[in-house]
């Protein structure tokens, strides 16, 4: 006999069914998911590392708490809760839906005497009147009964909402769902990114570890602008984006806007307007250069990066460039550029250079005043980039979990038992949920048909 | 008339409330009880005109939008949601000196709001211009009031049940036999509770529905998030235990006042102590 080994099983199925292990599991995973709201997840920050001890960093690191949602003991705890409902569900339902397809039909003095709510009547008439008035009574609250004779005397039974004693199992199977979307997006999806200049088409987008995804098609931006309220703060971030297929636009999909809360789908990939910067390639920079000595200014242009031409020899390069300095250099408005000069047979100095502010060129001393006068610069826009295939399965666990929740707290299934025997009558009631409000209802019920 | 003014008179109706209620407690009589919900009850209707007068307010500003998307604005709207759900749970069960215990919470809100958060109209950052913004406010602070109706009661229920294991000294006891029996304290914290954990539950999917619209995943870890899942897990912790025998009074009272404290971080805590995609900033 292997009944050690049986009981066993059945002492593993038994915990796993207990609601003891639930409540447990949640507590646990309320108090364990404190954890990643304290200690940076993801991309550490190195300011946070160098304030917390070796002996600290390495236990953090092995219990993995800088990414503890994805930690192997966090999955499992997972698991295990997941476990727990599927095998507390399989456990229970076959009981809750007897009750639902198999009612109950017949009160017997046992079962009377079980029930919270009891009244007895005495009614004239023969059996058979008595329970055609009392179906019609029990019709207005409930379902239309089932009558069932036996031995001499007749039964009546009617319910309410029996369905509604399965809002507890939807809800707990809208977890599953949830979890299987989740699962389905993690494998079969992806959250990417990707910054495109200005009239710059891209195919190509990266993860947060830097891997480079095909789009299978293209991505241009065609414009980007930020509007600002009267205070000054943002009002609207925009991108305007086309796609292409083949290099070729995609009809309907045309210079279309992207603000923030209103993104672009196309082909199950989704772009999210997310950030922006001023694109490194491609602005051009307009500069003059006099001499010292006086004479005209001469006007000079080129991109970053490029050499320029200065008119007495040598060249100058764009380092970088911003139209706003203040930002930078708080005691200085307006563009700067950060240029470098070399003049023939001469090494190369690097300085910068206003448009609003001359009198630190004169302070230089060099041969020639160079002034930057401003560049047009390109924007990039910087867009969020996910496919989530699972999304849908999500989404439609959410609505079961709302669907379920309702019917489980809002809903009662009512039931309703006569017996007729002789000029006797007894009426019981029972219902699965708030037996406050089942009171008042049994009540106004028995006034009904004390009214007969 | 500014909705500043009746933000004022609103906490002032809620002082006197409280304090009616006080005196409710002290001489047992149900005149004084009615004064208190009816002096509530006209706070709350002054409340929900400043909030639509504060809404008009910020169109002729220019930047209109509904009064709910900074600190100040969230925890007028927390108090107003407070009463609101006093409200239901006194038409329903009729249990009055709940008042007693429910209204000081939104007097604290308002006191708060009105003495020391900054109270200007602000236009929106893009991030919030959305209309899920008004679902997810909306159900996380009805969510959140229902659970604060719940931690009165359960104080209450504490307070009841100590007196009744002491009940050599019955004397003391005069307030207290005011309270509605533990059993049906106990019930109502259970109701509270049944109230809050949907909106809570819809309070989380529309949010999580937003940033899926707004930046393509629903679910980051974002502190705030994290700690709204913490306070959903305590209070379905609190629905099964209930199942569970020896789970009914004083360990569902404090679950009940556990998961408050845990909602209130959630709301407050996070902003202050942690950091986060979520806007409602500490002393902003
Ligand atoms: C966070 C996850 C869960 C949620 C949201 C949830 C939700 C619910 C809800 C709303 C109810 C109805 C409670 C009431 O009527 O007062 C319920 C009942 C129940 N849940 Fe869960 N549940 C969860 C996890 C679990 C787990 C892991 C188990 C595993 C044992 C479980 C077992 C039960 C049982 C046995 C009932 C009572 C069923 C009955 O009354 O016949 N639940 N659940």
């Amino acid at each position: 006999m292997t009944t050690g080994k049986k009981g066993f099983l059945q002492s593993l199925w038994d915990f796993f069914c207990s609601l003891k292990l639930a409540i447990s599991l949640l507590i646990s995973l309320a108090i364990t998911s404190i954890i990643g709201t304290i200690i940076p997840q993801g991309n550490i920050p190195p300011e946070y590392l160098q304030t917390i001890s070796e002996t600290k960093l390495r236990v953090y690191q092995t219990l993995g708490f800088f990414d503890m949602y994805h930690s192997w003991w966090y999955i499992l705890l997972l698991y295990l809760f997941t476990v727990n409902l599927i095998a507390c569900s399989i456990k229970r339902l076959p009981r809750v839906w007897k009750i639902i397809s198999e009612p109950t039909l017949i009160m017997d003095d046992n079962f009377e005497r079980s029930l919270a709510n009891t009244h007895e009547f005495k009614m004239p008439g023969d059996a058979k009147g008595i329970a055609e008035k009392l179906k019609a009574a029990l019709r207005g609250q409930a379902s239309q009964p089932v009558v069932t004779e036996r031995d001499g005397a007749v039964y009546l039974f009617a319910q309410k909402n029996p369905y509604c004693r399965l809002g507890v199992y939807v809800t707990h199977l809208s977890i599953i769902f949830i979890f299987v979307g989740a699962l389905i997006g993690s494998f079969f999806g992806y959250k990417a990114f990707v910054q495109i200049p200005e009239g710059v088409a891209a195919d190509t987008v990266y993860t947060r570890t830097e891997k480079p995804i095909p789009l299978g098609f293209a991505v241009r931006c065609e414009k980007f602008t930020v509007s600002y309220y009267n205070t000054g703060a943002p009002r609207e971030f925009k991108s305007v984006l086309t796609i292409l297929e083949n290099g070729k636009p995609v009809p309907g999909y045309v210079n279309i806007p992207v603000i923030v809360n209103d993104p672009l789908s196309y082909k199950g990939i989704t772009f999210y307007q997310s950030s922006y910067g001023q694109a490194e390639e491609g602005a051009l920079h307009h500069l003059s250069v006099q001499p010292r000595s006086g004479g005209p200014a001469v006007k000079i242009m080129g991109r970053t990066g490029e050499r320029i031409p200065l008119p007495g020899g040598g060249h100058l390069v764009v380092v970088e460039a911003t139209q706003n300095v203040t930002q930078f250099m708080p005691q200085y408005a307006g563009p700067a550029a950060k240029v470098e000069v070399t003049l023939p047979g001469k090494q190369p100095e690097t300085f910068i250079v206003f448009r609003d502010h001359p009198e630190v060129e004169q302070q230089r001393g060099g041969s020639q005043l160079i002034a930057y006068e401003g560049g047009d610069v390109k924007l990039y826009t910087g867009l969020q980039v996910a496919k989530d295939p699972g999304v849908w399965v999500v989404w439609l666990g959410c609505a079961l979990m709302v669907i379920g929740i309702s019917m489980a707290f809002f809903m009662s299934h009512d039931r309703y038992w006569v017996r007729i025997d002789g000029g006797r009558v007894v009426l019981g009631g029972s219902a699965s949920k708030n037996p406050a409000a089942f009171q008042g209802k049994f009540e106004s019920l028995v006034e009904k048909i004390k009214q007969l | 008339m500014s909705s500043s003014l009746l933000f004022n008179i609103t906490t002032i109706c809620y002082m006197v409330s409280m304090l009616v209620f006080f005196a409710f407690l002290a001489t047992k009589n149900k005149g004084v009880g009615l004064a208190g919900s009816l002096v509530a009850y006209a706070g709350w209707l002054i409340q929900t005109a400043a909030i639509l007068l504060r809404w008009k307010e910020s169109y002729d500003l220019g930047h209109g939008h509904a009064p709910l998307s900074n600190l100040y604005e969230s925890v007028v709207f927390f108090s107003w949601t407070i009463i609101l759900i006093y409200g239901v749970i006194e038409a329903k069960y009729k249990y009055r000196v709940v008042g007693a215990f429910v209204v000081p919470f939104a007097l604290l809100g308002m006191a708060w709001a009105q003495l020391g958060l900054n109270s200007g109209i602000e236009p929106l950052v893009p991030a919030l211009q959305s209309n899920w913004l008004l679902y997810h406010v909306i159900t996380c602070f009805l969510g959140y009031a229902a659970f604060a109706v719940a931690c009165g009661i359960s104080m209450m229920y504490l307070i009841k049940a100590g007196q009744e294991t002491e009940a050599a000294n019955p004397s003391a006891g005069g307030i207290i036999a005011m309270f509605p029996s533990t059993r049906i304290l106990d019930d109502l914290n259970y109701r509270s509770i049944m109230i809050g954990f949907p909106l809570l539950t819809l309070g989380i999917v529309t949010g999580a529905a937003w940033a899926n619209y707004a930046w393509g995943t629903y679910w980051s870890w974002d502190p705030k998030e994290t700690w709204s899942l913490i306070v959903w897990f305590i209070y379905a912790a609190f629905l099964h235990a209930r199942i569970t025998r020896g789970w009914v009074g004083k360990r569902a009272a404090w679950l009940s006042i556990i998961g408050f404290a845990a909602t209130i971080f959630c709301y407050l805590g996070v902003n202050l102590f942690l950091s986060g995609l979520h806007s409602y900033g500490g002393g902003r």
